[in-house]
């Protein structure tokens, strides 16, 4: 648990070092503002006092933001060779994977609490249904973790960040758009299955405050999974032939 | 601390990379791991830092298994790789406080050591700079100061010297020596002349085999088999007297007239037998006066060539 402790610490510096933290958190506060307060279909457009335009945004934008943190992780250790001396310290291939995992959660974690006044704010306009915004908030780190690993995985079979990110986006359109549009043209069992798989609906019921373990699964099965993945593709390189 | 490997084996693809090959290093010992480009030292050090599975075949330290407790063995092995990779973007301090605290170092100690590795490998003037900024020599002695900070009882180096200048060459090669008195030490290098002035014992490794093991002495011994003697007899007019005289000593296997000078000669002694003694009987006998009695010593580089040329 210390190692990847250690190792996530290192990994948020890092981010926080390069620019990379600042600009993404600047562009993720700066698009879910605009499209929450300024433009479209915004609160003020609705005229409720919900959250619920902030959580559309961030849906989309988490899609975009998180390849552009994973794909460095394991992409540039494997290029500069510098995995060769992590993986030779007194640490196993999963402290590395979940500590990379951990230090981008983190970073995301960060720059959701940065949305915060957004909550305060619509709180001081009028009533809020405040499961709800917890739930949305719970319903995003529960995307971003989904994303997270499969970015890993996408970042630890290249050394290619540009590879990485893009190969994290095509697998992430799949379950954000493409099984859900498969699934309304197909009936019976494949159709459910696809229609399970698909994203938006497990996200859409979290953020209007219904948090069921169903949901929750499919989060966590893909993080599981991705992670899974990941550290297989890691440990490749012991396979024995 | 002793390492054994046994019959290690690692293929990549149809080609062998290491095929076979078994050895001991025991505790103060420092072993030179030579070989030619691609000969497999690197893969060697890989697996032995367990970060490659072999093919076939185990390594053990200090009765570990590589295969059943890799994390044990991580843990007593410091190891610089090739190349010497680094997080550029990090400062030289913040590095080493993040590895020591990977490998477990306690955090009250951990500032010591640090300051400790920055004094032994004089890195003071540069320790607040980023990787990235430093030069090639003082990366490498980055990397040899993340190697030794859990002050592990194992150093792997992989071409420690590469990169420095003939100052600090000497100054790391003494470092080696100094902790290889109560540390075991593999270091792998190109630089024949290193292996002699650092190592006790010398790996020739040449694809994937080991072709040589012993002490540079047992080495030269082996390569050469019999004693080569340089003379040099003043006063002598009458060279063929001379030559004949030496050929007729019993033994004498060889004797050549050295080429462009009147009065030195070659001579080589039968396997196992010395002529010293004779040679210098001779000549008091004859009374020449003998002017140079020098053994001529076969170079590691042409043992080493003779190995690993086919």
């Amino acid at each position: 648990m210390k190692k990847i402790w250690i190792i996530a610490v290192r990994e948020l510096k890092s981010f926080f070092d390069s620019l990379t933290a600042y600009i993404l958190i600047v562009v993720f506060l700066g698009l879910s503002g605009f499209f929450t307060w300024l433009f479209g279909s915004d609160i003020f457009f609705i005229g409720q006092a919900t959250l619920q335009p902030f959580f559309s945004v961030a849906y989309w934008t988490l899609f975009f933001f998180t390849p552009a943190l994973t794909m460095r992780m394991l992409a540039e250790e494997n290029k500069s060779g510098t995995i060769e001396l992590l993986l030779t310290k007194a640490v196993t291939d999963w402290e590395v994977i979940l500590g990379k995992f951990l230090a981008c959660l983190m970073l995301i974690g960060i720059a959701l609490l940065l949305t915060l006044p957004y909550y305060i704010s619509v709180w001081a306009l009028g009533p809020v249904d405040h499961g709800a915004v917890w739930c949305g908030y719970l319903g995003l780190i529960l995307m971003s973790s989904a994303y997270i690993s499969i970015g890993l995985f996408a970042s630890s079979v290249t050394n290619n960040q540009i590879v990485a990110f893009l190969l994290s986006l095509f697998i992430g359109v799949f379950f954000l758009i493409i099984f859900n549009e498969l699934s309304s043209g197909f009936t019976g069992l494949f159709g459910e299955i696809l229609d399970y798989l698909s994203l938006s609906s497990h996200f859409e019921s979290i953020s209007r405050g219904v948090v069921d373990s169903k949901d929750v699964i499919f989060f966590l099965s893909i993080s599981i999974f991705g992670l899974i993945l990941a550290e297989s593709s890691l440990s490749k390189r012991n396979i024995v032939e | 601390m002793s390492i054994l490997v046994e019959n290690l084996t690692k293929q990549y693809g149809p080609q062998k990379a290491v095929d076979d090959i078994s050895f001991q290093v025991n505790t103060g010992e420092i072993l030179g791991f030579l070989g030619p480009n691609g000969a497999g030292k690197t893969t060697t050090m890989k697996i032995v830092t367990c970060f490659m599975a072999p093919s076939g075949g185990d390594v053990r330290v200090n009765n570990f298994s590589i295969h059943d407790h890799p994390e044990e063995i991580k843990k007593k092995i410091g190891y610089l790789p090739e190349n010497n990779p680094l997080y550029y973007d990090m400062p030289v301090l913040e590095y080493l406080d993040f590895v020591g605290e990977l490998q477990g170092i306690d955090k009250s100690k951990i500032q010591n050591k640090i300051e400790e590795m920055v004094h032994v490998c004089g890195l003071n003037a540069e320790k607040h700079k980023k990787i990235g900024e430093l030069s090639k020599g003082y990366r490498q002695r980055v990397g040899l100061a993340q190697a030794m900070i859990h002050d592990p009882e194992i150093l792997i180096l992989d071409e420690p010297t590469t990169g420095l200048d003939p100052n600090q060459i000497i100054e790391i090669r003494k470092l080696i020596r100094h902790l290889g008195k109560e540390k075991t030490v593999i270091l792998s290098t190109h630089i024949l002349p290193e292996v002699e002035a650092t190592c006790d014992r010398i790996l020739i490794i040449n694809k994937g085999k080991i072709v040589a093991d012993g002490t540079p002495e047992t080495l030269r011994k082996q390569a050469q088999g019999n004693e080569v003697l340089r003379i040099q007899i003043a006063d002598s007019n009458n060279r063929d007297k001379v030559i004949s005289a030496l050929q007729s000593l019993e033994t004498v296997n060889m004797v050549d007239p050295v080429i462009n000078s009147n009065d030195a000669f070659i001579v080589q002694s039968k396997v196992g037998k010395s002529s010293r003694r004779a040679l210098f009987n001779l000549c008091v006998q004859q009374k020449w006066v003998l002017t140079e009695m020098t053994p001529i010593e076969t170079k590691l580089e042409d043992i080493f060539r003779e190995l690993t040329t086919d």
